[in-house]
């Protein structure tokens, strides 16, 4: 019993754990949204990113806790959400299932209904949708099909709000009596095996918790757990041949050398049988529904990306530029709260801690918030409007030809703004190659920090005509690295049969408000909380090897110089200097002028080296780091003149150019990467992307460094 | 034999036979392609890469490779 279920009820109520189980796009969670008390508890399934749902309420004397298990079409265990909510039925840890069906496609759906009525639990229905389907003239006998499959039927609809005390109503009643077996018929060829088996069991009176009949299904279905349940029990050789045999016979039966497809088979005919007795459909519509319309402009062969390549770019304006407002006003108030909160710490040190590691670093985090907002209610409400299968649908035969799933394309583009929520966007990719894949690529889109170190050095190579188009030929560079990358990738580490692509195309919906709130707030808050409070860790560390050691001779040396110093200009000048002395010893210099003869074959200083290292923890720093190191004050940002006219000064056109590379490649900054570990599941990931990127990066700006050479 | 891939465009067709590997089978079966299902064709992807088609009520997309398992007859 955890706090929450403490805090919803009173310690006498009753308590219902309920499973949540349907096949994706049948209003689920709007459904279980739609009671009116609930509240909701939202969190991981343990080693998984995949997102759980409990929602918590009261009704009559129980207290309910239903868990919104990922939608599935069956029990394959193709993508993650399959496997948990294949895992978690399986674990048992629940009273009963809520199996949620769309009433306007029941025989597609019914398909997993005769999977979980061979789990051996409760099973309430939802017919989910009930008001669309009187509208499509489809009319179902709930009362009869409770009666023909042996589990209650509750028309429902999340919209109207109808069936919902109905539907608890059921619950309560299936919870408080004994089980019935479901009343799942099959072929007589497939009833004759499993009375065959049935009657070894009787002969031998196993013991059991659930029924012989369940157990002999599950045996003909190759369900693991059974057949481990009975292999040590001496009943096995009895049971081994009969099982063999049978198996056959139904193979057999189903001209099919595989007893999935002849259950799958079972089923559809034991489905239609239902159909066709309790839904009678009046109007036959053979006008073309409105989806169909949308879909013949939105997938058009020709006028189809265009479409998309807009409603993107619409997208990309706004995350970009209204994000960018509110970030002003967070700039100030992080300085003003570093100001305020500085002032009351008496020690330097810790001081500094607070203000130049702490509220900076969680700061700089907290600044991407309205972009991550913004972005995603737009992919929240392309998900739930159902575009995003159809934008996979024209894509994919392109980014195909490089390793890509037609939906890595969001992830993508996004990337070209901020890699945090990139990384988080690829969970719309529902397999784990492909999202994998498509995670290790993001870096390749510039993101919006890289812009001010591009800026900086086209400013200072090329004319500013010029600058725009050598920016842009960066961008387009990155992009097409990008995609080489994932076919090398695809070819080698990810390498193995493609994956299938068979994606449903669900109807067109309007979005629900409360379901995209919740949402949003469920990624925003998990990334504030997660990211915040690594970052809140890293950027200490960060602080401290840019701070320490102290040199106090160095200071006291200084201190002298700047006090005697005659003019404001002179006193700029030496505390310039003192920085650039004091980083040169700090650990983060020590690690730089290590580093550097490593970084010289690619013509790198040391200032340049530590400003790629501090690049490590965010892009915006490399600029501030070449100004503080190249001695101009901490003040500096990519149009300050003087610092262009340094850079073109101290720097070669070559080791520009391979710096610039690096940078396009490099790991992205600690925020991302850390969204990236949890995101890809595991450090490993990270090892692999730091080799992969850093080995790229280096040999990649060798050859730039060498050609650049050539030319100059 | 004639497969998902050869069909024209609005053409309806019945399933044959899946010549899928298995898990891929097991996926098309989850979503109502098995024998006796009937298909029909809704639209090309540009180069055919990829295509749309209606199985029951629902709509689907395929890869060109994928519907080239699927064996159908015209009816």
């Amino acid at each position: 019993m955890n706090i929450e279920q403490d805090k919803a009820c009173p310690v006498i109520a009753k308590h219902l754990k309920i499973a949540l189980v349907g096949q994706p796009n049948v209003g689920k969670s709007m459904l279980i949204n739609s009671v009116s008390n609930a509240h909701l508890h939202v969190g991981n399934f343990s080693g998984v990113t995949v997102d759980k749902t409990e929602v918590l309420f009261d009704y009559k004397d129980y207290h309910f806790t239903v868990v919104d298990l990922p939608g599935t079409y069956a029990f394959t265990d193709y993508s993650i959400e399959e496997r948990v909510t294949h895992n978690y039925l399986s674990g048992g840890g629940y009273d009963l299932i809520i199996n949620v069906v769309d009433s306007t496609n029941l025989e597609k759906n019914l398909q997993l209904t005769s999977e979980l009525m061979s789990m051996n639990k409760d099973i309430v229905i939802a017919l989910n949708m009930s008001d669309e389907a009187e509208k499509e003239g489809i009319e179902i006998d709930a009362d009869y099909m409770s009666e023909l499959l042996g589990i209650p039927c509750i028309k429902t609809s999340a919209v109207t709000k109808k069936g919902i005390a109905e539907l608890l109503d059921a619950i309560v009643k299936v919870g408080s009596q004994t089980r019935q077996e479901s009343k799942l018929i099959f072929s007589e060829a497939v009833e004759e095996e499993i009375s065959k088996i049935v009657a070894c069991l009787q002969k031998h009176k196993h013991e059991a918790p659930n029924s012989y009949r369940n157990i002999a299904i599950n045996l003909l279905k190759n369900n693991k757990k059974t057949y481990a349940r009975l292999h040590d029990n001496p009943i096995w050789i009895e049971l081994q041949p009969i099982l063999i045999d049978a198996i056959k016979h139904i193979e057999l039966h189903h001209d099919s050398d595989d007893i999935k497809e002849a259950f799958a088979e079972e089923y559809v005919a034991f489905n239609r049988g239902i159909i066709a007795e309790v839904v009678k459909t009046s109007m036959v519509n053979e006008e073309k529904t409105t989806t169909q319309k949308i879909d013949d402009i939105l997938i058009h062969p020709l006028f189809g990306i265009p479409i998309f390549l807009f409603l993107m770019w619409g997208l990309f304006q706004l995350t970009f530029e209204i994000g960018s407002i509110p970030m002003d006003w967070m700039e100030a108030f992080f300085g003003w709260l570093g100001d305020t909160v500085g002032a009351t710490i008496a020690n330097e040190d810790i001081r500094s801690l607070i203000v130049d590691g702490v509220i900076a670093g969680v700061g700089a985090v907290v600044l991407f918030v309205p972009n991550i907002i913004i972005l995603f209610i737009g992919i929240a409400l392309l998900e739930s409007t159902g575009y995003m299968s159809r934008v996979a649908f024209l894509l994919d035969g392109f980014f195909h030809k490089f390793g890509l799933h037609g939906q890595s394309f969001i992830p993508l583009v996004t990337g070209f703004g901020c890699s945090i929520p990139a990384y988080m966007s690829a969970r719309i990719l529902k397999n784990d190659r492909d999202r994998l894949l498509t995670l290790f690529i993001i870096g390749f889109m510039s993101c919006g920090a890289k812009l001010p170190v591009y800026v900086l050095f086209a400013g200072a190579f090329f004319s500013a005509e010029m600058a725009g188009n050598v920016l842009f030929a960066i961008y387009i560079g990155g992009a097409f690295l990008g995609l080489i990358a994932a076919k090398i990738l695809k070819l080698t580490a990810f390498k193995g049969a493609d994956e299938p692509f068979v994606m449903e195309m669900p109807k067109y919906r309007l979005p629900s408000v409360k379901l995209i709130w919740h949402t949003v707030l469920t990624k925003t808050m998990m990334y504030l909380k997660k990211a915040g409070t690594f970052i809140a860790a890293a950027s200490m560390l960060i602080w401290f090897l840019s701070n320490y050691p102290h040199n106090l001779e160095l200071k006291e040396e200084f201190t002298t110089k700047i006090e005697l110093a005659a003019t404001e200009e002179t006193k700029n000048k030496l505390k310039n200097e003192l920085s650039v002395l004091h980083l040169e010893q700090s650990y983060l210099g020590t690690i730089g002028k290590f580093s550097e003869p490593l970084f010289a074959p690619l013509g790198f200083d040391w200032r340049m080296s530590v400003a790629l290292q501090t690049g490590l923890a965010a892009k915006e720093v490399v600029v501030s780091t070449l100004g503080v190191l190249y001695a101009l004050g901490d003040e500096v940002d990519e149009e300050s003149s003087s610092l262009v006219d340094a850079i073109s000064k101290n720097i070669s056109f070559a080791s520009a150019v391979a710096f610039i590379v690096v940078i396009m490649i490099y790991l992205p900054c600690l925020a991302a990467s850390i969204v990236f570990t949890r995101e890809a599941g595991g450090i490993k990931y990270f090892i692999y992307l730091f080799t992969f990127t850093s080995i790229a990066a280096y040999s990649l700006a060798f050859v730039a460094y060498n050609i650049a050479l050539l030319f100059s | 034999m004639k497969t998902l891939i050869d069909c024209q465009k609005n053409e309806k067709v019945r399933v044959v036979k899946l010549h899928a590997p298995k898990e891929l089978k097991q996926r098309l079966i989850s979503f109502g392609i098995m024998k006796e299902a009937i298909l029909e064709v809704i639209e090309y992807a540009p180069a055919k890469s990829t295509i749309k088609i209606k199985a029951g009520k629902m709509s689907l997309a395929l890869r060109a490779k994928e519907a080239q398992f699927i064996e159908v007859e015209s009816i």
